[in-house]
C-alpha cells in the first residue's frame, strides 16, 4: 500500500541567505532513506500516465518501484534504458509540466518527487561508480563506420552516447574549449555542478567517443567537408545560441550584457573565482529582462557576484513565467525581486554611456494572444525609472546561421531553424539534426531526446547505404 | 594543445607566433581571426590571423602585449603549447575586383593590414600602403610592406622614421595629388580608423575598417562584440570583423572597449608581477 502523505519529500537544500552568496549547488540530493520514503508515495499506476508526460519515456513507476525496493542499481538502470543524462535531466527538467503534471497524486495533493528520485538514482550510480564499485561498461564492438557530431550539448551527448553503443566511431566536434554546451556555459554550477557534466562526457569517452573541441562547424570544417574526411553521416546538434535583443535604446551600453555573455563568463569562464582571467562585472543593482530559466539563472549569479539588488523584470504575469516553478521559488527564497507586468522602453546611461537606469512601463493582461497566453498590452502614462548599474537580457536565443549558410541544400525556416522529418532527417541525405537547433529553444530533455531519435535513424541510414 | 612553431619579437611589445594548427591554416584568409588561450582556466582573446602556410599546417598571429592574457601569451617559446586556438572566425576581407587600393595600418594593426594588403596584390590591385608607429621602435613588417606595394608610405608621430605626422596626413595628401581609390582599408586604433573614415568621406571614398572589439566565443553567441554600424545592432564576430567605416559609431565602440578597464588593469600588475615585467 502507498504512502499518502500529501506531501513530497522535502529536497535538503542550503539555506537561502547562505547559498545567495555561494556557487555551491542548492539542492542537496535525498538520502536513501528520504528516497524509499519517497518512492513509497508512488501508486504504481496500471496506466501511468507520468510516463506519457516524458519526452522520452522513461519507465517512471519502475524506476520508483527499485528505488522503493532499496535496489538503487536496478533503478538506474530502468531509466538508463531512455536517458542519456539521468543526473542532468534529474536537476534540470521542468518536471512540473511533464511527468509530475500527469501523477495521479498531483490531483488531490502534491504529485510525486520523480525529478528528485531520478538525480538520486543517477547520483547513487555516479558515486559507486567513484568507488570503483560499478563495472566499467562492456566496450561495444565496433562496426568501422564513421559519425560526425557538431555540437557537444544535451541533443549530440544523447546522439553519440546511442550511436556509439551501436558500435559506430563517432567524433563530437565543438567549437567552445570545453565540451557540454549550454550545460557548461549556460546552466550555473549552483543548479548544475560541473562536475557532472564532466562525468558524463567522460563515460561517452569510456564509450569511444571522441571530443574535438576548438572546432566550429561552418567555420572550421563544413559539413561538406565532413563527408570528405570520411564521415557516412552528420547530426546537427549546434543548439540556439544567438541572444536576441528587444531594439530599445541604450541596448549597448556599458553594463548592458545578453544573459548568455554573463553567464559564460560566469560558468565557463569562472570568472566568479578569485584570479579568473576572465573579468566580469560586479554590478550593484541589477536589473533582469525576461522569466524563463536563463533569466532566473542570471539574476541569482547576479546576486552570488555580491548585487545587493536583483530584479526579474517580466511584461507578463507570475502564472506566465516560463521558468521551472522551483527556480522561481529559490529565486524568491534568495531574495529576487520580481517586477512583473513590466516592459523596458529603454536603458538610460551617464556621460560615459555605462547604465545608470532602465525606463519602464507597466502592462496589464489582455486578450489571449497565439501562444495561448494573454496578450501583455502597455499602460499609457505609466513610465517609471528603476536606478540599475547593470541589465541583462534573457529574452531568448535563436539557432546560430554558421551552419545554415555554409551549408548549400540544407532546407530551413525562415527564423533559423533546421527542418526535419520526425526523425531529425533534413533535406540533405546524411544529415540529421536534432535539439534547440531544428525547434528554437527549449529543454534539455527535448534535445535529449531528438537526439537519440536521430541515433536511430543515422543507423537505419548507415545500415541502408550501399 | 597546439605547438608554437617559431616566435619572433618584431619590437619590444610586439611579438609574431606561428602555431602548429592544421584545420586553420587550410581554411583561414585575411582578416579572419582565431581565438586563442594561453594556458589552461585563462582567457579567450581574438587575434586577427597575420598569415599562414597551409603546407606546414600553421598559422601567424602577431599580438601586442598589453594585459595578462598577452603577457602569458608572450611568455611562450618555440617547442611551447597554446592550450587552445579556434577559428578561422569572421567574415574574410573582399580583396577581388579592385584596380586600387589604399591601405592604412596603425601600429599593431599592420599585422592585419599586411595579409590584406598582400591578398589585394595577388588579387591584381595596385596597392598603396600607409603605415603608422608612435616611433622608430616600434616600426614592424617595413620590408613586407614595401613588397607588395607600389606606394609605401611611413609616418610616425615624433619623426623619428619615415615622415613626421599621422596616416590621415600621407593619405591627404595621397588623395589630393590625384591618387583615385577604389576603396581604403584601414587597420589600427579606433581613433586612427575613426579619423581615416572622416577623411575619406570628405572625398566619397568607400572605406572598410576591421573592428577588434571584446568578445568571448567568436561565433555570435555572446553579443559582446555588438557594435552600432548604420544604425543597426551588428556582431563583429560574425556579421565582420570587416565594415563600412562611415556607418560604424566609433564613440560609443571606444567606450564599449572601456568596460572591464579598471578589471584589467589589476590584472596586468598582476600578471608583471608574476613574468616579471614587460
Amino acid at each position: 500500500m502507498a504512502d499518502m502523505r500529501p506531501d513530497k519529500t522535502k529536497m535538503p537544500s542550503q539555506e537561502p541567505a547562505v547559498r545567495a552568496r555561494n556557487f555551491d549547488e542548492v539542492a542537496l540530493g535525498y538520502t536513501a532513506e528520504m528516497a524509499q520514503g519517497e518512492a513509497a508515495r508512488c501508486l504504481n499506476c496500471k496506466n501511468p500516465a507520468c510516463v506519457s508526460g516524458c519526452p522520452v519515456q522513461v519507465n517512471i513507476p519502475g524506476f520508483i518501484k527499485k528505488i522503493a525496493d532499496g535496489d538503487f542499481d536496478g533503478a538506474y538502470a530502468v531509466i538508463s534504458e531512455s536517458s542519456s543524462l539521468p543526473a542532468i535531466c534529474g536537476r534540470v527538467c521542468p518536471q512540473e509540466s511533464q511527468c509530475e503534471a500527469k501523477c495521479v497524486r498531483g490531483i488531490k495533493a502534491e504529485p510525486v518527487g520523480i525529478g528528485r528520485l531520478e538525480r538520486f538514482a543517477a547520483d547513487r550510480h555516479s558515486a559507486k561508480k567513484k568507488e570503483g564499485a560499478v563495472a566499467p561498461a562492456a566496450s561495444p564492438e565496433k562496426n568501422g563506420r564513421k559519425v560526425a557530431i557538431a555540437g557537444s550539448g544535451p541533443a549530440g551527448l544523447a546522439c553519440a552516447g546511442d550511436l556509439a553503443k551501436l558500435g559506430y566511431d563517432v567524433t563530437v566536434f565543438e567549437a567552445l574549449h570545453t565540451p557540454g554546451g549550454v550545460l557548461v556555459y549556460g546552466i550555473p554550477e549552483f543548479r548544475l555542478p560541473k562536475a557532472i557534466v564532466a562525468e558524463e562526457i567522460d563515460g561517452l569517452r569510456d564509450l569511444g567517443v571522441k571530443f574535438e573541441c576548438n572546432t566550429v562547424i561552418g567555420r572550421t570544417v563544413s559539413v561538406d567537408e565532413l563527408f570528405d574526411e570520411g564521415f557516412e553521416a552528420v547530426f546537427i546538434g549546434t543548439g540556439a545560441g544567438l541572444p536576441r535583443f528587444m531594439n530599445i535604446p541604450g541596448e549597448n551600453l556599458n553594463g548592458v550584457f545578453s544573459a548568455n555573455e554573463f553567464l559564460t563568463r560566469i560558468n565557463l569562464m569562472k570568472a566568479y573565482r578569485e584570479g579568473a582571467d576572465t573579468p566580469v562585472m560586479k554590478p550593484k543593482r541589477v536589473a533582469v529582462v525576461g522569466g524563463g530559466n536563463v533569466a532566473m539563472d542570471a539574476a541569482r549569479c547576479a546576486l552570488r557576484l555580491g548585487a545587493d539588488e536583483v530584479s526579474i523584470v517580466y511584461r507578463r504575469s507570475e502564472a506566465e513565467l516560463p521558468a521551472r516553478a522551483e527556480e522561481v521559488e529559490h529565486a524568491k527564497e534568495e531574495g529576487i525581486v520580481f517586477r512583473l507586468l513590466t516592459n523596458p522602453v529603454r536603458i538610460i546611461g551617464d556621460d560615459n554611456l555605462f547604465v545608470k537606469g532602465i525606463e519602464c512601463v507597466r502592462m496589464e493582461l489582455g486578450e489571449p494572444d497565439a501562444s495561448g497566453r494573454r496578450r501583455p498590452v502597455t499602460v499609457e502614462g505609466s513610465e517609471f525609472t528603476i536606478d540599475v548599474d547593470c541589465v541583462i537580457m534573457a529574452i531568448g536565443t535563436s539557432p546560430n546561421p554558421l551552419i545554415r549558410t555554409t551549408t548549400p541544400g540544407l532546407d530551413c525556416e525562415s527564423w533559423g531553424g533546421i527542418r526535419t522529418g520526425e526523425e531529425g532527417a533534413t533535406s540533405r541525405p546524411g544529415v540529421f539534426a536534432g535539439g534547440d537547433a531544428v525547434t528554437g529553444a527549449a529543454t534539455v530533455i527535448l534535445a535529449m531526446g531528438a537526439g537519440k531519435t536521430a541515433a536511430a535513424a543515422i543507423d537505419e541510414y548507415i545500415k541502408n547505404k550501399k | 594543445m597546439y605547438k608554437v612553431l617559431k616566435r619572433r619579437e618584431l619590437n619590444p611589445t610586439v611579438t609574431l607566433l606561428e602555431v602548429e594548427a592544421p584545420r586553420v591554416a587550410a581554411k583561414a584568409k585575411a582578416g579572419q581571426f582565431v581565438i586563442l588561450i594561453p594556458d589552461e582556466g585563462g582567457e579567450r582573446i581574438p587575434l586577427t590571423v597575420a598569415g599562414c602556410d597551409k603546407e606546414a599546417g600553421a598559422v601567424t598571429v602577431i599580438f601586442q602585449i598589453v594585459g595578462a592574457t598577452t603577457i602569458r601569451l608572450n611568455a611562450k617559446r618555440e617547442g611551447d603549447f597554446i592550450h587552445d586556438f579556434v577559428g578561422p572566425l569572421g567574415r574574410p576581407t573582399e580583396v577581388e575586383g579592385f584596380k586600387k587600393v589604399a591601405v592604412v595600418g596603425g601600429g599593431v594593426g599592420c599585422a592585419i593590414a599586411l595579409p590584406v594588403a598582400r591578398a589585394l596584390s595577388e588579387n591584381g590591385a595596385e596597392v598603396h600602403s600607409i603605415v603608422g608607429f608612435r616611433n622608430r621602435d616600434l616600426v614592424i613588417l617595413e620590408d613586407e610592406f614595401k613588397s607588395v606595394s607600389s606606394v609605401m608610405k611611413m609616418m610616425t608621430d615624433d619623426g623619428s622614421y619615415g615622415e613626421k605626422g599621422l596616416v590621415t596626413d600621407a593619405l591627404r595628401a595621397l588623395i589630393e595629388s590625384g591618387e583615385q581609390y577604389d576603396e581604403v582599408i584601414a587597420i589600427g586604433p579606433l581613433v586612427m580608423m575613426k579619423f581615416v573614415c572622416r577623411l575619406t568621406a570628405e572625398f566619397g571614398i568607400k572605406t572598410v575598417v576591421s573592428m577588434n572589439p571584446i568578445m568571448i566565443d567568436g561565433t555570435g553567441m555572446c553579443g559582446g562584440c555588438r557594435l552600432c554600424v548604420g544604425g543597426k545592432m551588428k556582431f563583429a564576430c560574425v556579421d565582420g570583423p570587416d565594415f563600412d567605416g562611415h556607418e560604424v559609431d566609433f564613440d560609443e565602440a571606444i567606450k564599449r572597449g572601456s568596460v572591464y578597464r579598471d578589471v584589467e588593469g589589476r590584472a596586468r600588475e598582476e600578471a608583471c608581477r608574476l613574468f616579471g615585467g614587460m
